[in-house]
């Protein structure tokens, strides 16, 4: 078993179409899919993400990080949420990224979440976050 | 893994269940939902994976049925209707959105029904709901694929023959029979946390495997306190293998761990788990009692820093509920931790007198924990060895003589 996060992509096409489309109906089509993830037992996480609008990026392109408001101008893909799954291998991730309800243009990005317990664990830092981690009970 | 194989492990419950439904023939439905994998296998990397997979096995499955139907209905008129099938082309009735959950249940229900022996149950049960091949269950268990193979063939043989329904049980007998699934899935648990064979400790996937087929019980079943009861045994059970072994794969007890190497998320689902349970206001079953024993462990920060006192207790509901001489043996060593080792003696002696636990390395290795720490160590160490020539995990009879070498 492993942890990997389905991590949402939007184009401006898709972002537009689900900008038209119906909150009620995007609630209940996200809800079906959600309430199957939780039946198979592999839901860990989700959030979505806020109008990209409201955003601000942080970039590192000179000597000093700049900071540009959102929609970020010229950006082809803006995350727009994630996943995190429990799932025994990454062709169980995709299936299930295959059935995720999305609108034309939008991509999903599958990517494999490393556990604490594979950072060295005599490390000071690792030390001091897995106490967070069980102090705050975190994933 | 395939994508055939993906779709496979997250459909075969729904894919199996409704079929069994069309077909009433849970032994049928197995083979020709295994057809249409097979098929796939072949023509999905040759034409391209169609767009709904989970209908094309469906439909694939259902046409391989319809066939079966029709040989069958030259020998016996009651498979005429059936053979007709319907001619939509489609999968008929068989996605129906309003059932497949029943049909999922109705599926876990049938594979651990009490007309099967305990070793079919859970080959049936990893096979039908958990989607694993043969190979995958034999490989799990340690046992030859054909052993494996042969086990579910007969178990679909004895379904069949004791003619058992395929639905979810009628109220009446839905408690013990819920009871029945919920021990099939601790089983495929412990095997996977506590290796009865082999020099591995643990198979981690196959306690997984446990895990999953649990929060679909219990998201199927919300309003079952002891299936939270399980889940929450099963998370906080497993919030300990990654400080269960060594380096070298070598069993460390709980007193050894080291325990910022616990899995804190798991621990936060088990604690979860157990209020889900708890919150019901019915009183703890067996798996939520083992889960609140298992909770004070997760809350002490060492063995000495453990409410003992309080394990007591809840050992003695649970010997309350679920009499058993193992819940005797360890509600004598948390008597010991409590402080009064030479009483938790007299508990293990009671057992040994009366034969409980017969041939289990379990009676002698407590015996030897116990006389080691009342300082009879010639006693203690012949126990020990005694344990370990009893114990048939290569990792777990290392410790036990590594203590009674240490015994001088």
């Amino acid at each position: 078993m492993a942890k990997y996060m389905l991590i949402m992509r939007g184009s401006d096409e898709s972002n537009a179409k689900m900008a038209e489309a119906s909150f009620d109906e995007m609630l209940e089509v996200v809800g079906r899919f959600n309430e199957e993830l939780i039946k198979a037992g592999v839901l860990v996480a989700a959030e979505g993400l806020d109008d990209a609008a409201q955003g601000v990026v942080v970039e590192w392109s000179g000597e000093t990080p700049v900071v540009t408001d959102g929609p970020y101008g010229e950006t082809k893909e803006l995350f727009g949420g994630f996943y995190i799954l429990d799932v025994a291998t990454k062709d169980e991730a995709v299936e299930w990224a295959k059935r995720m309800p999305a609108f034309p243009g939008a991509k999903c990005e599958i990517r494999r979440v490393p556990g604490v317990d594979e950072f060295p664990q005599d490390n000071e830092w690792i030390k001091k976050e897995k106490a967070w981690r069980e102090q705050t009970g975190q994933l | 893994m395939t994508s055939v194989e993906a779709v496979w492990r997250i459909e075969s419950a729904r894919i199996v269940g409704a079929l069994a439904r069309y077909t009433g023939d849970l032994d049928l439905a197995e083979d020709v939902a295994q057809e249409a994998v097979a098929e796939a296998l072949v023509s999905w990397p040759r034409d391209g994976a169609p767009d709904n997979p989970v209908g094309w096995l469906l439909a694939t499955a259902r046409r391989r049925a319809i066939d079966a139907f029709r040989r069958r209905a030259a020998r016996d008129d009651k498979y005429t209707l059936l053979a007709t099938g319907e001619s939509d082309g489609g999968d008929g009735h068989l996605w129906d959105p309003d059932r497949i959950d029943d049909d999922v249940l109705a599926l876990m229900f049938v594979a651990c029904h009490p007309v099967l022996s305990p070793e079919a149950r859970v080959a049936l049960t990893l096979r039908t709901v958990g989607g694993l091949s043969s190979e995958e269950i034999a490989r799990a268990f340690l046992v030859p694929v054909a052993t494996i193979q042969a086990r579910i063939t007969r178990a679909k043989k004895t379904i069949a023959a004791a003619r058992v329904p395929f639905e979810v049980p009628p109220a009446a007998d839905r408690k013990a029979r819920l009871g029945g699934v919920l021990s099939v899935l601790y089983v495929i648990f412990t095997e996977g946390s506590t290796a009865t064979a082999g020099d591995d400790l643990l198979r981690p996937d196959l306690a997984y495997e446990a895990i999953r087929l649990a929060r679909t019980l219990a998201a199927l079943l919300p309003g079952e306190p002891e299936v939270f009861g399980l889940i929450a045994l099963c998370e906080l059970t497993a919030s300990r293998f990654p400080a269960r072994t060594g380096p070298d794969g070598e069993a460390i007890l709980l007193e050894q761990q080291d325990r910022r190497r616990w899995d804190f998320s798991a621990i936060r689902r088990g604690l979860a788990a157990l209020a889900q349970a708890t919150s019901a206001g019915r009183g703890l079953g067996p798996y939520g009692l083992q889960a609140a024993i298992a909770a004070c462990h997760a809350h002490a920060r060492s063995v000495a820093e453990t409410d003992w006192e309080r394990i007591v207790l809840l050992y003695e509901a649970l010997g309350r509920v679920a009499p058993s001489p193992v819940v005797e043996l360890n509600r004598a060593v948390a008597v010991a931790m409590a402080g009064a080792p030479g009483e938790a003696l007299t508990m293990v002696d009671e057992l040994v007198a009366r034969d409980r636990l017969p041939g289990s390395h379990l009676l002698p290795s407590v015996r030897g924990e116990l006389l080691t720490r009342l300082g009879r160590t010639g006693e203690a160490r012949a126990e020990l060895e005694l344990a370990a020539r009893l114990c048939g995990n290569a990792r777990e009879r290392a410790v036990l003589l590594h203590k009674a070498a240490a015994l001088g």
